[in-house]
């Protein structure tokens, strides 16, 4: 019981210091303008290229979107709590860890996966891309396997911000290399042979591959393999995550460098 | 002779602080890069090498709108993070004196990524930069940097009174290189954009660029770009003055 309060209590409370804000407009410029913005570009790109359909950029780069929370906000789990000096009274506790940081992860997913459907809704209706209007359920789940194995890399990001002291740097990274890795502009069979050898172990590939097939008809059951491989995916890096999170709790504790900034 | 010692003592302190920044300074050159990166993989899979060559040369100024617009939005607000903004709005020199040179520094970080952004593609691509008129193409690069930066000046004085500025700042990123044709067209955008990317200067400062290599003479794009680029300035300077004598008159320098 103690486990679960912490896991829905905890994550959210967690969740709701993140972003410091007052009022929600924050969130407008950083998670509706943006991941249009972005779609938009790459969508006149394409046009502009003669490569690819405005289905197609709109599907890739709304997913690639979902990362942005997913990453960013396991990252400051670490970081912010160290910025605000509450990093070594939150480990001091007996509190069991994979709630603790599990909990801190089903917003960002709820986040992650509100992000890509704004950008999926919003990039359709400015791009004039009609999908088809029994494909936006499974999408929709779609892209909650997709954010929820975003979470997982993002994870791994918290853990390795006990070490590292600019979370937000390395978030940025990470989304770059989902970007370029993992089939969001560029269709994996389109990209060099090492890249997508590359993509199939990130987070995102399988999930865009997915969510493009159901755009183009394809049932929730054909594409199963492939989203069954994305939450794979996503689990492995959980789990390295929380592996990662508890060897180097250990080293920070051993090291004293737990509340270094 | 005060002047130029101040504003090159700003310069130089800030270039140096940008420069070691993770996030202004490494993130700055990489993030634009990548998606260069990813703008050149969609032009590449059609394989024509003068789309390349056009994204590849946009490509290179994205670096510098980047650079600027995230990092000046965020411009006040990091002094007041610091405790340094009573002190420079207090302090004898003007207070867009000590922003202007804040935000050549950040374009010129922009610059480095200009530099690698060229030597990606033409490594990486294998885009090779081919320009007949070096001068007005080197001139149309010098004019991108210095109207972004006054751009910056602009957007750092707005935003002034925001707490919440760093999110306006990281949203102007993407709609830049759209509406400045650093990779599309702006033909191709709907004709509704087009006078917004036409009151931006480094819309006409990646047109001449694009002109000078094809060997022409950019002077009526490189006028535009200036133009537009003094008219930031001359608002900037004006809304700079009234916003901070605004905050000092409500008492919401550092509480905003």
């Amino acid at each position: 019981m103690t486990s679960l309060r912490v896991f829905l209590i905890g994550g959210l409370i967690s969740y709701r210091a993140l972003f410091n804000w007052l009022n929600p407009w924050i969130l407008v410029p950083s998670l509706v303008i943006s991941p249009i913005c972005q779609i938009l570009l790459f969508a006149y790109i394409g046009r502009a290229a003669d490569v690819g359909s405005d289905e197609f950029y709109v599907i890739g780069n709304a997913l690639n979107y979902a990362s942005i929370p997913c990453l960013f906000a396991m990252g400051h789990t670490i970081g912010g709590e160290r910025y605000n000096q509450t990093l070594s009274l939150i480990l001091v506790t007996p509190t069991r860890r994979i709630p603790l940081f599990l909990g801190r992860a089903l917003p960002s997913i709820v986040n992650g996966w509100a992000v890509a459907m704004v950008g999926l809704v919003g990039g359709s209706l400015l791009l004039g891309v009609r999908l088809p209007a029994g494909s936006w359920l499974p999408l929709a789940l779609v892209v909650a396997v997709t954010s929820a194995s975003c979470v997982g890399l993002g994870l791994v990001m918290g853990a390795v911000s006990l070490r590292v002291r600019d979370a937000a740097t390395l978030g940025n990274v990470l989304f770059l290399v989902l970007l370029v890795f993992s089939g969001v502009n560029v269709a994996q069979d389109d990209l060099p042979g090492w890249m997508a050898a590359v993509g199939d172990w990130l987070p995102l590939t399988h999930g865009i591959q997915a969510a493009r097939g159901i755009a183009d008809g394809a049932s929730l059951g054909s594409v199963g393999d492939l989203v069954l491989t994305e939450l794979g995916v996503g689990a492995l890096y959980a789990g390295l995550g929380l592996l990662l999170l508890r060897l180097l709790e250990q080293q920070s504790r051993r090291l004293a460098t737990l509340d270094r900034v | 002779m005060r002047l130029v010692r101040q504003l090159t003592a700003c310069y130089l302190l800030q270039l140096k602080i940008l420069a070691r920044s993770p996030f202004e300074g490494f993130l700055g050159v990489v993030f634009p890069l990548m998606f260069a990166t990813a703008a050149l993989m969609v032009y590449r899979v059609d394989g024509d090498p003068d789309a390349l060559l056009y994204a590849g040369l946009g490509a290179a100024v994205m670096g510098i709108w980047t650079s600027v617009t995230v990092s000046a939005s965020t411009l006040v607000t990091r002094e007041r993070w610091a405790g340094t903004l009573e002190l420079v709005v207090a302090a004898p020199t003007p207070f867009s004196l000590v922003l202007v040179p804040i935000t050549f520094a950040m374009a010129t970080v922009g610059l480095y990524s200009v530099v690698a952004t060229v030597l990606w593609a033409r490594l990486v691509f294998d885009v090779r930069l081919q320009v007949e008129s070096l001068p007005f193409f080197v001139l149309g690069l010098l004019l991108a940097t210095v109207t972004i930066a006054l751009f910056g000046f602009l957007l750092s004085v707005t935003a002034v009174r925001y707490r919440t500025a760093w999110a306006l700042g990281a949203a102007l990123e993407y709609p830049g290189w759209l509406l400045c044709g650093f990779v599309v067209p702006v033909a191709l955008l709907p004709d509704w954009l087009h006078p917004v990317s036409w009151a931006l200067a480094p819309t006409w400062a990646v047109e001449a660029m694009r002109i000078a290599a094809d060997g022409g003479a950019p002077w009526a794009e490189l006028g535009a770009c200036l133009a537009l680029g003094l008219a930031y300035a001359a608002l900037a300077a004006y809304l700079g003055r009234r916003l901070v004598d605004s905050a000092r008159s409500r008492g919401t320098l550092a509480l905003s």
